[in-house]
C-alpha cells in the first residue's frame, strides 16, 4: 500500500486530461450502416495484412465475374480459411448462380442506383468481418429501406438461385454476418425508425435497421430501457441482435430475447412476408414461429421489424468493483448476491487477473481501479432499482458483510455514472483490448458455473506459453467467454485448443456456443450440444423454409446437412 | 494544519439536463446527483497534500437540502476526515455560501479552503473568489499542476537527480511518506534536502490565457481547482466501512449567523434552441447556391 503511494506521487501527472471531459474518449458511436467501418481501419493494421495478403493482392481489380480468376480466390479462401482459424474447408455450393449484369439492373430497378452498392471499399468494409477473421468476395450489397423491397430481393434471388447472406451491423464474432463466398449481402442499416412507443405497456415496434445504442438513447428519453445491451451496442443493430438471440449484460435480470421479443416481421426466402408482429405480452394461437427467427442466424428468413417489451427505466442503479481471491468466492458471491439482492441486482459481470491485466495494457484511458496489484478475480456487480438511498443500503451492506466473511478481497463502488461507466470500461472493452493484442481464438461456452473455471485452468496447462488463456464472462449466466490470445494465429495452437474445449463442454453438457451462435466458425460443430434428431428437425424445418438454401448458407447447420 | 473543502451536489455530469415545464428551472426530480466533479479534484488534491504529510485534517463541507449527507459520506469514503453539513432549503447562490463558508472557516479556523472553480450546474465560478475577498485571504484560481521540484541529492559522492511532485507545491517533505523510497536514501534526504520548511506558503500553477502562471501565496489561502490537476479516487469498500463511523455536524443558517438574502431574481430557465438537422447536397452547385441564398455566408 505505502510503495503504492509513494509511487503514484510519482507517477500521478503522467496522464493529464481526465477522461470524463474529453469528447473524444466516449465510446465511438457509429451510425452508419456500415457501424464498424472506422474500426476496421483500425484494425487492419495490425493483422489485417499478416492474414489476408494473398487475398489482398487479388482483391483489386475486380476480376470478370464467373471467370477463372473467381475460381482462383474461391480455391484461396478455402485454404485461408482453413489454414487461419480451422473452419473445416468448405465448397461453393455449385447449385447456386453466379451474379450477372441483368441481376444488377434488376436490382437497380428496385432500389434505385444508390443502394446498389458495387464499391471495392465498401464492398471490403461489407465482407471482412469484426475481427478481420472471416472475409467473403461478394460483389453485390444491397440497402433496401422498407420489408417490400427485402420481399423483393429475396423474390427475385430465390427464383435465380443466388445465395444471400442477411446483415446488420456486422459485430457478430462467428462469421456469421459475412459472405463465405460470392453472396449477396443485403445489410437492411437504411431501415432504421422507430415505428411506435407504447409509454403505458413499454412495447417498442421498430425496424431491423435501428442501432441498439439509438434505440437506448431513444428509450432513454421516454424513461425505458432495453432489455439487452452489450459491447458492440454502438454499432449492432435490433435485427442482428434478434436473429442471433444476443445475450449481454442484462440477461442476469431481463431474461433472453426469447421472452422480451414480442413480435417479429420476417421476410421468408421465397419473398413471402411473415407478419407476425403481434404487441400482445400472451397470445397462445397456434405454434410461436417468432421464436424459428430469434437465433437462427438469418438462416429461415430475414428480420424487418420487431416488437420489443422493455422495462421502465429505474432511476437508482449502483455498480461495485470487487476483487476476489479466487473462483470459488466468486461463485459464493453470486449466490449470496442472488439472494441478498434479488429483486435489484442486474448484472453479475466477471473477468479475472488475465483479463485485467489486458484491458489495463491495451484499452486507452482506463486505469486499475484497485491498486496497486492485480488480484486474481474481478467481480462487477450492478443493481437496479427504485429507490436510491434504500438500494445503495442494501448494496453496501451486502457487500461490507461479503468483506467480512472473506468473499471479496477489495473493491470500490462507483460514485457517479462517469465512475461506473470506468469500470463498465474494462469489462465491455475486453473483446477490443484481445483484438489489439494480437492473435485471438474465442469461445464463448455455457457450462455449469461451478465447473466453468476448470476449463480454463486445464486450457492453461495445456497451452503453456507463449499464449494467454484469457477469461471473463456473464457469471450469472453460466456463461465463459474463453479467450485464447496468440501472438499469431497458428495451425499448432489451434489443434490444442479444438476439439478439446467442444469436447470438454460437451462433457460437462454445456453449450459451445451461448450467446454468439455458430456462423460459420462453429456449423460443423452443433453436434456436440445437440442431438441427432434434433439436428436432423432443425434441417427439415430449413428445407421447408428455403428450399434453395439461400439464405445465409454455410452456416448454422453442419455441412454435411445443408448441400 | 486543516484543510476545508467545499463539495457541491449536483445533476450527474453524465445525465441529460432537462429543463421544467414551467421553465423555473432544472428538473432534479429522479434525475442521479452526484459530487460536482471539480469539487471532487479539489478534494483528491486536499486528500494528497494530506497523505504527503503536510496537512493533519481533511474537512468537507456541504450546503443545501438533506440529500447532501449523500453527498459528503462520497466525500467522507474517499477520505475526508470529518463533514459538515449546512442545511439550507432556499436556493443558495454564489454569495451567500462565500458568506457560509467564511462563517465556518471562523469556527475551523483551517490553514487552506479549496474550492472546485466552478460547479457544473450553474457554472459561475464566483464563490472561491468571493470568500477568498471576504476573508481577505490570497487566492490562486484554477489550479491545474502541481510544482516540480528537482531535488539533488548526493549519496556516496554520486549525484543522483530526481523530480519530487508535490501538491500545490506546498514547501515542506515528511519523508517518512515516502516509503516506496529506500529507507538508507530516506536517511540521507532527510539531512540533506533543504526546502522551506516553515515558510508557510504555497505554490500555484494555475490555468490563465495561453499558458501558466506560477503563484506564491502565503497561508492561510483559498484554492479553486482547475480540471487537470489530478484524477480523483474510486471510494473503496475499506474506506466506505471507514466512513460510517466518521461525524458529520450540522449547521443551520441560524447557527452561523448568515442572513440569506436574495439579491436576485430568476425570472426563466430555458433550453438552448435545438440544432437542426443537417442535409445532404448532391453537387457542388447545390452547396454553393445554398451557402449564397439559405446561409449567406459567401
Amino acid at each position: 500500500m505505502e510503495k503504492w503511494r509513494a509511487g503514484r506521487r510519482f507517477l500521478r501527472y503522467s496522464s493529464t486530461i481526465d477522461p470524463r471531459f474529453n469528447p473524444n474518449s466516449q465510446k465511438p458511436i457509429f451510425n452508419s450502416a456500415f457501424g464498424n467501418y472506422e474500426h476496421h481501419k483500425e484494425t487492419e493494421k495490425w493483422n489485417f495484412h499478416h492474414c489476408f495478403r494473398f487475398l489482398t493482392s487479388n482483391r483489386a481489380p475486380a476480376p470478370p465475374l464467373g471467370t477463372s480468376m473467381e475460381k482462383g480466390i474461391i480455391g484461396n479462401a478455402v485454404r485461408f480459411q482453413f489454414r487461419c482459424f480451422g473452419s473445416a474447408a468448405v465448397q461453393r455450393n455449385p447449385s447456386f448462380s453466379m451474379l450477372n449484369s441483368d441481376d444488377i439492373n434488376y436490382f437497380k430497378g428496385i432500389l434505385g442506383d444508390k443502394n446498389v452498392i458495387q464499391d471495392e471499399d465498401r464492398l471490403l468494409t461489407a465482407n471482412t468481418d469484426w475481427m478481420n477473421k472471416y472475409r467473403g468476395s461478394s460483389k453485390l450489397l444491397l440497402l433496401p429501406r422498407s420489408t417490400e423491397e427485402v420481399s423483393q430481393i429475396l423474390n427475385y434471388c430465390n427464383s435465380r438461385s443466388l445465395a444471400v447472406v442477411p446483415q446488420g451491423g456486422n459485430t457478430g464474432l462467428v462469421g456469421g454476418s459475412v459472405p463465405v463466398y460470392d453472396e449477396v449481402i443485403i445489410n437492411v442499416g437504411l431501415m432504421n425508425s422507430v415505428i411506435s412507443f407504447d409509454k403505458v405497456s413499454g412495447i417498442l415496434v421498430c425496424e431491423a435497421g435501428c442501432i441498439l445504442e439509438n434505440l437506448i438513447t431513444f428509450l432513454d428519453t421516454q424513461g425505458f430501457v432495453m432489455p439487452l445491451d452489450l459491447g458492440a451496442k454502438g454499432s449492432c443493430q435490433i435485427g442482428g441482435n434478434v436473429s442471433t438471440n444476443a445475450g449481454g449484460l442484462r440477461l442476469v435480470r431481463y431474461g433472453s430475447l426469447h421472452g422480451n421479443i414480442l413480435g417479429i416481421e420476417a421476410v421468408l426466402a421465397n419473398g413471402d412476408v411473415l407478419d407476425m408482429l403481434g404487441t400482445l405480452r400472451k397470445d397462445n394461437t397456434g405454434y410461436d414461429l417468432k421464436h424459428l427467427f430469434i437465433g437462427s442466424e438469418g438462416s429461415l428468413g430475414i428480420v424487418t421489424k420487431v416488437s420489443i417489451l422493455t422495462p421502465p427505466k429505474l432511476s437508482s442503479v449502483n455498480l461495485a468493483f470487487l476483487a476476489c481471491k479466487d473462483y470459488f468466492s466468486c461463485q459464493k458471491l453470486l449466490v449470496e448476491a442472488k439472494r441478498k439482492l434479488g429483486e435489484i441486482l442486474s448484472a453479475f459481470e466477471f473477468l479475472d487477473n488475465v483479463a485485467m491485466d489486458l484491458a489495463l495494457n491495451h484499452l486507452e484511458g482506463v486505469r486499475n481501479p484497485l491498486p496497486p496489484s492485480l488480484h486474481n478475480f474481478y467481480v462487477l456487480i450492478e443493481t437496479t432499482g427504485s429507490n436510491e438511498s434504500s438500494d445503495k443500503e442494501k448494496l453496501e451492506a451486502f457487500l461490507l458483510h461479503a468483506m467480512e466473511v472473506g468473499l471479496i478481497s477489495d473493491g470500490a463502488l462507483s460514485q457517479d455514472i462517469n465512475q461506473a461507466s470506468s469500470f463498465w470500461r474494462l469489462r465491455e472493452g475486453l473483446p477490443e483490448a484481445l483484438q489489439k493484442a494480437g492473435a485471438v481464438y474465442k469461445y464463448d461456452l455455457s457450462i455449469p458455473v461451478e465447473k466453468m473455471y476448470d476449463l480454463v485452468e486445464e486450457m492453461r496447462t495445456r497451452l503453456g506459453a507463449p499464449t494467454k488463456v484469457v477469461a471473463y464472462g456473464h457469471l450469472g449466466d453460466g456463461n465463459l467467454h474463453l479467450n485464447i490470445s496468440a501472438p499469431q494465429y497458428d495451425e499448432k495452437i489451434l489443434a490444442q485448443i479444438e476439439p478439446f474445449v467442444y469436447e470438454w463442454t460437451s462433457k460437462h453438457r454445456g453449450s459451445i456456443s451461448a450467446e454468439h451462435g455458430l456462423g460459420l466458425m462453429k456449423a460443423n460443430e452443433i453436434f456436440y450440444s445437440k442431438s441427432k434428431n434434433t439436428v436432423q428437425l432443425m434441417s427439415s424445418i430449413k428445407k421447408l423454409l428455403d428450399p434453395n438454401g439461400i439464405l445465409n448458407p454455410y452456416k448454422v447447420l453442419p455441412h454435411s446437412l445443408s448441400t | 494544519m486543516k484543510i476545508m473543502v467545499a463539495i457541491k451536489r449536483v445533476v450527474d455530469y453524465a445525465v441529460k439536463i432537462r429543463v421544467k415545464p414551467d421553465k423555473t428551472g432544472v428538473e432534479t426530480q429522479n434525475v442521479k446527483m452526484s459530487m460536482n466533479p471539480f469539487c471532487e479534484i479539489a478534494l483528491e488534491e486536499a486528500l494528497r497534500i494530506k497523505e504527503s504529510g503536510v496537512a493533519s485534517e481533511v474537512v468537507a463541507v456541504s450546503m443545501g437540502p438533506a440529500q447532501c449527507v449523500d453527498t459528503l459520506r462520497t466525500g467522507l469514503a474517499m477520505g475526508a476526515d470529518r463533514g459538515i453539513h449546512v442545511e439550507a432549503t432556499e436556493a443558495l447562490y454564489p454569495l451567500s455560501v462565500a458568506k457560509l463558508l467564511r462563517a465556518l472557516v471562523e469556527v475551523e479556523k483551517p490553514g487552506l479552503l479549496i474550492l472546485g472553480k466552478q460547479a457544473i450546474d450553474d457554472d459561475c465560478n464566483q464563490t472561491g473568489q468571493m470568500v477568498a475577498g471576504l476573508l481577505n485571504w490570497p487566492q490562486g484560481t484554477f489550479a491545474s499542476k502541481a510544482l516540480d521540484v528537482l531535488v539533488t541529492l548526493a549519496i556516496n559522492d554520486e549525484k543522483m537527480e530526481f523530480n519530487l511532485l508535490m501538491p500545490f507545491g506546498l514547501v515542506k517533505v515528511n519523508w517518512q511518506q515516502h516509503r516506496g523510497i529506500h529507507s538508507e536514501l530516506q536517511k540521507i534526504c532527510s539531512d540533506s534536502v533543504v526546502l522551506d520548511k516553515e515558510k508557510q506558503a504555497l505554490t500555484v500553477d494555475r490555468e490563465v490565457d495561453g499558458g501558466l502562471e506560477t503563484l506564491c501565496l502565503d497561508l492561510p489561502a483559498v484554492i479553486t481547482t482547475d480540471l487537470r490537476l489530478n484524477q480523483p479516487r474510486y471510494a473503496t469498500l475499506p474506506n466506505i466501512m471507514k466512513a460510517k463511523s466518521k461525524v458529520i455536524k450540522k449547521f443551520t443558517l441560524k447557527d452561523l449567523n448568515v442572513e440569506i438574502k436574495p439579491d436576485f431574481e430568476v425570472v426563466q430557465v430555458t433550453e438552448p434552441p435545438k440544432r437542426k438537422a443537417g442535409v445532404m447536397v448532391s453537387s457542388v452547385d447545390e452547396l454553393i447556391d445554398k451557402l449564397k441564398n439559405e446561409a449567406h455566408v459567401i
